[in-house]
Order: C-alpha cells, then structure tokens, then sequence
C-alpha cells in the first residue's frame, strides 16, 4: 500500500519533468523559429513598406516601417518606365518555354540514368556533376559566340555565309533546354534521379510484362509517380530562368525582359523626374533604392503568387521525395 | 539458328538501348553546348580574337592573357583572395545551420507547415537580377547597419572586445564577421534545407523505435543514427553550396569576368580569368571530397 504510493508520487514528478522539459523545448523552438523567419522576411517587408513611402517619409527618422503617408506614386513611375505588362509577357512566355523543356529533358535523362543498366553510365552520370561544377562563366564566351555564328560544325555553312545568327531569338534557350544543359540543368537532373531511384522496380516489371513499352511505361507508368518531383524541379526552373541574369543579357541582349527592365528602371525615372515630366523634384541615392525596390516587388510577386499555390504540393513534395545522395 | 532470332530484341538489350535512347539528348547538349565551349575556352585564354563579318579569327599569344590576369590587371587577385574567404568562412555555417534547420522542421509541432513555407521563401526571392540589385541597395544596408544596433556586432562591442585582448584581434574579427553574415548564412540556405530535410524523411522510424527499446537517449539516438545516416547528404551540400556561392549573381569575380568580356572586349583575358577560376573551384572541390569523404558513413 505504502509502497504502490510511493512509487506512483515519483511518477507523477517523472511525468511533470518530462512535460517541463517538453514546454521549455517547444518555447525554445518556437523563439529560434520566429527569429529566423523574421531574418527571412524582413527583406520583403522592408521593401514593401518602403516601396508605398513618399520620399519625405524616407528622410524622416521618426518612420520606420509603417508610412506615414500611403502613396502608390512609385508603383504607377516604375510600372510606366518599365513597360511593366510588356516585359511581364515576354519573361512569362519565355520562362514558360524553358522550365516545361527543361522538366522534360531532364526527367527523360535522368530515367534513363536511374533506370536502365548500359555501358558508359556512370560516364554520364559523371558529365552531369561536371555540368555543375563548372561556372557558366567559363563557357559564356564561346557559346555565345557558337551561338552567333551557329553552324554546327561548319555543316550549316553551306546554307548560309558564316552560319546562322541566333542571338535575339528562342533558338539559344530552346537548345540548351531540350538537351539538359542550360541554367542548372545538372541539379534537377540529380535529383530526378534519386527520385525515380527511390520508386520501386515492380511498377515497370508489371507494365514490361503486360506487354507496354518503354516508352510508354515511362509516360504511363512512371510519370504519374514521380509528380511530386517534377514539381519540385518545375518551380527551381521556373524561378530560376525567371530571375535569370545571366543566359537572359547573354542571348536576348537588346531584349526587353523583366530583369534588364529592373536594371535601367530606376535611372529612366529619375531622368524623367529632373527633366521635369514628371511633378516630383526629389532625387538621390535613397530615392533610386526606392524605386530599386519598388521594381524588385514587381518583378517578384508573380513568382511569390505561384509559390503560394504550389506551396502545398511543394512541401509535401519534401515528404514524398528521398532526394538522398 | 533462324536470322529473326537472332535479331529479337531481348528484354535486356531493349533496356541497354533505352537507357542510351533516354540519356542521348544530354549527350548531344553536353558535346555541342558544354565541351566544345569549355575546349574553346580554353583555346581563347592563350589567344587574341578578332572580328569580322563573317566570323572570328583567332591568334596564339601564349601567356599573355594569365599574365594580364595576375599581374597587371589588381582586381582579379583582389577579388578572388576575397572570394575565395568569403565562401569558406560560409561554408560550415551555412552547412550546420541548414542542418540544424532541417532537424528542426523535421519534428512534430504546430505551425510546421507555415515554418517549411518561409524557409524555402528565399530560394524564391533571393536568386539572379534580385540577389544582384540587393547587395547594391542603399536601404538594405542601412536596414542591416541598423540591425547592428541590437546584434552583437555593434561598433562600440567591437571595439570593447578587441580592447579587452582575451583572444587575438584576427580570431575577434572573423567572429565579428561571422555574426554580420547570420543573415546571408540564412537566406542561402534553402536548398540545403531541402536536401537534410528529404534526407531526414527518408530514415525508418523502425531505426529509431529499436534504438529506445535498447534504452538510447534523444541525443544518443541522434549522434549515433541520425547524423550517420546523413553523413553522405554534406558532401552534397558541400558542392552545391560551393558551386552555388562561386556563381552566385552578386560574386565580384563573376561580375569581373563579364565586364572584361562584354564592356571591354577582352574575350581572352576573361578566358583566362574563367579558367582559372574554373580549376580553383575544381581543386576546392576535390580537398573537401577528400576531407569530407573520410568521415562519411554509407549505407550501402
């Protein structure tokens, strides 16, 4: 009797250590976790609070995050001075074409590297890491180059003085894309490979037994299955091209795309202010990082738009992936 | 011996060639528009370019192209030395923090769903023109001189400490410089996160339930289990985050490299600089293979 007391009066202590313990862990979680989302989103916040302030807000040291004064003066001048709606389209349709190639050549390369036993595999498997180590940098030069007198090795020169100019048009994008070898095509090679690694083998016995091809096993059979990864590839591509810098300014140089319209816009505004077009007289560093900033919210809500549908089916795809090396 | 059975196609042979038919589109891209472009670039660095309308022509200059690069043009050896430090003082702490992070979006607790959804926001946000513009952007900076107001990393704490002498001046200042880039560390983490967190999910809990049988704490079962079992995903942290800082958008030494070729025309020397680049990038690579591998726990 006595002892059955005993016993159960430290169990009951037991029991209220180990929920103290769980408390304090869960408020120590919970603490880190708001710190680092505040860290992630204060960029965003900061440049939206800063994007709707009239510039006398700016200069004045008692605002800080809330305007004191709403305006939407700076959306309306970057929007006009971008050509926001124009440069929109272009960037979409571009980034369109490019990520659905690019899901599709590199879904395609990466079932044949997961999938099938052959000579030369790991070669290529080999030749995909090398894709990613090396810096686009290296070979800007003479892709471009490739690209501006293309000839496919002198064959296309007999059609044409000096090969084909490709330069300015699609041609350059579509050719990296639909062979795996653009903007970090490495990458989502790699992990749709460890993704169709991780499906289990009977799926394709059964449908080779059944007489389908392997054609069709793969759309058939494998696709469906591998959803969640070519989610996540889909979005990295997506956002990757649509920020994209690099290949853009390379071969759409005089183009008019999202992220060179985001480079000029804050002096076209300015110029247009001091030229007197415009009612404003303000200028100076802080007034062209307003308008920076202004121009970066445009240029990246469409994407913060598509991530907030696909966030859920993204995330679960995190659940469902095995992207493990 | 009929001749049709010696043309059917068996099981096998149609996977061998399937797996060629599925991998050839890469190999064509990879010959046309990745080979052919790496010899050339390497072709151009000992090489002079000119131009005419019908094409290019090129002219043998030996060394002269690597020798601009090192010692006549400053900026290159400056920007690289820079570079080169910025990213290994990063690398650990980007690697433990998205390890950490992971660990943590791993466990059960309310509000995880949203948590995942803004850990992964930079990956959305903060890539290529963006990334490039911030880290020009007056108001960011003064927004993160601000932050120095309430971090540790404060002017009059810096000074105190580096008054104080309790450890050499260079050890206060690395971590004073390692505090000033929790930000960064953070918001270049995303993918790394995905990668430990795919990584995390991909364990049996089976493991772990016959590990509390056999009486292991929280913290034996995640020293002895859990990191093992993801000992191989930080070498693939390690290269991404490598490749990942050295061709970032607002790096100096890319952002080099372009102006030599387009602004002033220089398409040798950014060859040369870009080869250079290419093989430093190539040998980290391979120390921290070497460093790393050691440690790595497989399961296979």
């Amino acid at each position: 009797m006595k002892n059955s007391r005993v016993s159960s009066v430290t169990s009951n202590i037991k029991i209220d250590k180990i929920k103290l313990k769980k408390l304090l862990i869960s408020i120590a979680r919970t603490v880190l976790l708001l710190g680092i989302s505040y860290i992630i989103l204060m960029p965003l916040l900061s440049k939206f609070s800063n994007s709707l302030m009239p510039v006398r807000d700016l200069y004045d040291q008692t605002v800080k995050w809330i305007p004191r004064n709403v305006t939407f003066e700076h959306y309306s001048m970057v929007w006009e001075h971008m050509r926001y709606p124009s440069a929109l389209f272009n960037t979409m349709t571009l980034t369109i074409l490019v990520s659905l190639l690019q899901l599709a050549s590199c879904t395609v390369v990466a079932y044949g590297l997961a999938r099938f036993d052959f000579r030369g595999k790991n070669l290529i498997f080999g030749l995909v890491l090398f894709t990613l180590i090396v810096p686009p940098q290296m070979i800007m030069i003479p892709l471009y180059l490739n690209m501006r007198y293309f000839d496919l090795f002198g064959l296309l020169s007999l059609f044409s003085e000096g090969g084909f100019n490709l330069i300015g048009s699609y041609w350059p994008f579509v050719l990296t894309s639909i062979t795996g070898t653009g903007l970090r095509n490495g990458l989502f090679i790699y992990i749709m490979r460890q993704f169709f690694k991780g499906m289990p083998k009977e799926l394709e016995e059964a449908a080779y037994i059944d007489g389908a091809g392997l054609l069709r096993t793969f759309i058939k059979v494998m696709l469906p299955g591998a959803v969640p990864g070519l989610i996540i590839v889909f979005l990295f591509a997506f956002v990757w091209q649509w920020n994209d810098f690099f290949f853009t300014t390379l071969f759409m140089g005089g183009g008019h795309y999202l992220p060179m319209a985001l480079q000029l816009v804050a002096n076209r505004v300015i110029q247009a202010v001091t030229d007197g077009q415009a009612p404003l007289s303000t200028q100076g560093d802080q007034y062209e990082s307003l308008l920076n900033n202004t121009g970066m919210i445009l240029v990246i809500s469409p994407l913060l738009v598509l991530y907030g549908f696909m966030q859920r089916y993204f995330i679960e795809s995190v659940e469902r992936s095995g992207i493990v090396g | 011996m009929s001749l049709r059975n010696k043309f059917r196609v068996t099981v096998e042979n149609r996977k061998k060639i399937g797996g060629y038919m599925f991998t050839l589109p890469f190999v064509i891209g990879f010959i046309l528009f990745f080979l052919y472009p790496f010899i050339q670039s390497v072709i151009y660095s000992f090489s002079s370019i000119e131009f005419s309308r019908t094409g290019y022509t090129l002219s043998n200059v030996g060394f002269n192209n690597y020798h601009y690069s090192i010692f006549v043009n400053t900026q290159f050896r400056e920007d690289f030395i820079e570079t080169m430090i910025a990213m290994l003082t990063q690398l650990p702490m980007i690697l433990a923090f998205s390890f950490f992070a992971a660990v943590i979006l791993n466990q059960k607790f309310k509000g995880r769903g949203i948590a995942r959804v803004i850990f992964f926001l930079p990956v959305i946000y903060s890539a290529g023109v963006v990334l490039r513009m911030e880290t020009n952007d007056i108001i960011t900076q003064m927004l993160e001189a601000n932050q120095d107001s309430f971090m540790f990393s404060g002017e009059a704490l810096r000074a105190l400490l580096v008054q104080t002498r309790f450890m050499p001046e260079q050890v206060i200042y690395f971590i004073l410089a390692a505090v000033d880039s929790i930000p960064d560390i953070i918001r270049s983490s995303g993918i790394q996160i995905l990668i430990f967190l795919a990584g995390l999910q991909s364990i049996s809990p089976s493991v772990y339930e016959a590990a509390k049988v056999e009486g292991a704490s929280g913290w034996e079962s995640f020293w002895l289990i859990t990191f093992p079992m993801i000992s191989p995903l930080i070498i693939t942290n390690t290269i991404y985050t490598v490749v990942d800082s050295l061709i970032a958008a607002n790096n100096p030494l890319v952002l080099l490299i372009r102006e030599m070729t387009f602004s002033g025309n220089r398409f040798g020397v950014g060859a040369a600089m870009a080869t250079m680049y290419f093989a430093s990038i190539a040998l980290i690579l391979a120390i921290i293979y070497k460093l790393v591998n050691k440690h790595v726990f497989y399961r296979e």
